[in-house]
């Protein structure tokens, strides 16, 4: 409804019909404009508030963490009490293994689950019931991981170590990966199938040659999104790799063990460092599990970073 | 030397160029219960462009398809005829569906370049068949067959979807004459590209003929006119509750165009529809 008594060129009166159409002028007094600048505001201000928490959090981290950096941090053992310095060398190392174990375990499987669900047996049963599976599995508490591991791994090697701690973060792993990957490879165009196939290239050509190099960046992003997931966690890693104050072995820089037999102790680890120095009475251990938790927070953040640059890529094949 | 290794299913036969290179043959063909093909019967003569022309769902393309087993990957897909090449029955069940699809190439109606490079999508078969020898010589000369060689010589390690559509499809025609296949089948290969660079593959084609037998499916009736040595009509029989595409005619190119037998055929080609 046009205001009343609104006399003549607000209201254009179309040529054609009875209709009213209301004037060219952009107002907040009609009542859909305003309606619609409303609903603009909100969603605006629902961002930011949804952003805010990211942001105090980095704040927080960077505020507290920072103080002291150097490079001892990461060449250094973890501090005694009351000592000065230390680092955490030892739990990067510790988590760059269990992380390594983790994805070297769930690539494999993930990436091949999801090439049987979507180019061998999409229909089958296996293939609907892995799928379900899979996205239980996504919801799966991870602490449950860390006591299935427990159980699987850590008795029957009669104790704490990386590679207990691999296995339950690849239980965390697999379903991100494949549901990623099988994502993925849905994403390639069916034309490129028919095109190899049409060249008389085998089932296995098909999908080794042409739909998982052409799936890859997708495929990739979806490892970078498990493996900084897995990075984070701490709970099956208590149930797992424990941790450790010292090196893997003597050797240094700790990069790699020197044996398989140095793997299988408990393993010190980034988030398990966090959850047992910030539980500490002493003022120098919280500070370096600030520091700790700045450290992981950047290492997951560059990882999903990594992540979402080659989903770009993906997009761009298209 | 590709040639000599992949052509070894000849039965030792010596063929000279009247000889028939397909002898196809579809009784009746069925998706699950859809009867989509019945009665075509072709001989395709080496050296030659086959044209499959007719109204939409008649079944020109699964009768393409037939002749190198894509439409194997349909499901519900039975067949009863033969197909002939070279004196062997490509549906026999020893024969390997895949090793007819390296003698018998395809070129859809989408262009469809794999997401890689240039050099790489034409060495795609090459390396399928593990050639052996000179890789790049062969590329640039699968290139140079598809008439694309000038346009992309500078950049064939940017990728095959950079490029036009035109030449992306010449692109895919230098995919699969790599591999020297004996046959090329085309499913509407300029229907995505504008008339120009459809001129250049109408062109080309009739270069291709030189070496390969070329069948092609087409909506183009001048295209057909202009390229093709023998045409094929398909029509839609509609009287038995499906709809089913058959053979109507069958002839050198200029007797189908100008003295039809049939008068579907004659409707069809004045733009009479029934």
């Amino acid at each position: 409804m046009p205001p009343a008594n609104d006399p003549a060129p607000s209201v254009l009166k179309s040529d054609l019909t009875a209709v009213e159409l209301r004037d060219l002028e952009w107002s907040l007094r009609q009542p859909r404009s305003l309606f619609s600048f409303l609903m603009s505001m909100l969603t605006g201000a629902a961002t930011i508030a949804a952003l805010f928490p990211l942001f105090s959090v980095l704040y927080l981290l960077v505020q507290k963490g920072i103080a002291g950096i150097n490079l001892a941090w990461f060449t250094d053992l973890p501090p005694a009490a009351m000592a000065e310095g230390g680092g955490f060398g030892n739990a990067i190392v510790g988590t760059f293994i269990i992380v390594s174990i983790a994805t070297f375990i769930s690539v494999p499987f993930g990436v091949f689950a999801a090439v049987y669900i979507t180019e061998f047996g999409p229909d089958t049963r296996t293939a609907k019931a892995v799928r379900f599976a899979a996205k239980v599995l996504t919801g799966l508490p991870s602490i449950l991981a860390g006591v299935f591991a427990f159980a699987v791994v850590v008795l029957a090697t009669g104790g704490f170590s990386a590679p207990a701690a691999g296995v339950a973060l690849a239980l965390l792993m697999v379903p991100t990966i494949l549901l990623t990957a099988e994502e993925a490879i849905k994403r390639v165009p069916p034309r490129m199938r028919e095109a190899a196939v049409g060249m008389g290239a085998t089932p296995t050509q098909v999908v080794g040659r042409v739909v998982i190099p052409t799936a890859l960046p997708g495929i990739l992003t979806g490892i970078m999104l498990a493996v900084a997931r897995a990075a984070g966690e701490t709970a099956p890693l208590l149930f797992t790799a424990l941790f450790s104050e010292f090196w893997m072995s003597r050797s240094f820089p700790a990069f790699l063990p020197k044996t398989v037999g140095d793997l299988m102790k408990p393993t010190a680890s980034l988030a398990v460092m966090i959850y047992n120095y910030s539980g500490s009475p002493f003022d120098n251990q919280i500070a370096m599990a600030w520091s700790a938790a700045l450290a992981l927070v950047v290492l997951v953040l560059f990882t999903n970073i990594l992540g979402q640059a080659l989903a770009k890529r993906t997009s761009s094949i298209r | 030397m590709a040639a000599a290794t992949l052509s070894t299913h000849t039965n030792g036969a010596v063929l000279n160029p009247d000889d028939v290179l397909i002898d196809c043959k579809i009784e009746d063909l069925y998706y699950g219960k859809f009867k989509a093909v019945r009665d075509i019967a072709l001989k395709i003569k080496k050296g030659t462009i086959t044209a499959f022309i007719g109204p939409s769902g008649c079944g020109k393309s699964t009768a393409l398809r037939c002749l190198n087993r894509m439409n194997d990957l349909v499901k519900g897909f039975r067949f009863r005829g033969h197909v002939i090449f070279r004196g062997q029955d490509i549906y026999k069940p020893s024969v390997d569906p895949v090793a007819v699809r390296r003698h018998i190439g395809m070129v859809f109606q989408q262009p469809n370049p794999f997401a890689m490079s240039i050099y790489r999508n034409v060495a795609f078969g090459l390396r399928l068949n593990r050639y052996r020898g000179p890789v790049g010589d062969k590329v640039e000369q699968a290139l140079r067959g598809a008439a694309l060689w000038d346009e992309v010589k500078d950049k064939l390690h940017s990728s095959g979807l950079a490029l036009s559509g035109g030449q992306q499809q010449r692109l895919c025609i230098a995919r699969a004459i790599a591999t020297e296949p004996a046959v090329l089948l085309m499913d509407e290969p300029c229907s995505a590209l504008d008339p120009v660079a459809t001129h250049r593959i109408e062109e080309l084609m009739k270069e291709l003929k030189k070496k390969y037998t070329i069948a092609i499916v087409t909506h183009n009736l001048q295209q057909a006119k202009r390229v093709a040595d023998m045409t094929a009509f398909l029509y839609v029989d509609t009287t038995q509750g499906g709809r089913t595409g058959y053979q109507v005619e069958y002839g050198p190119t200029e007797e189908v165009f100008e003295n039809p037998k049939e008068k579907h055929t004659q409707d069809y080609l004045s733009g009479e529809f029934s």
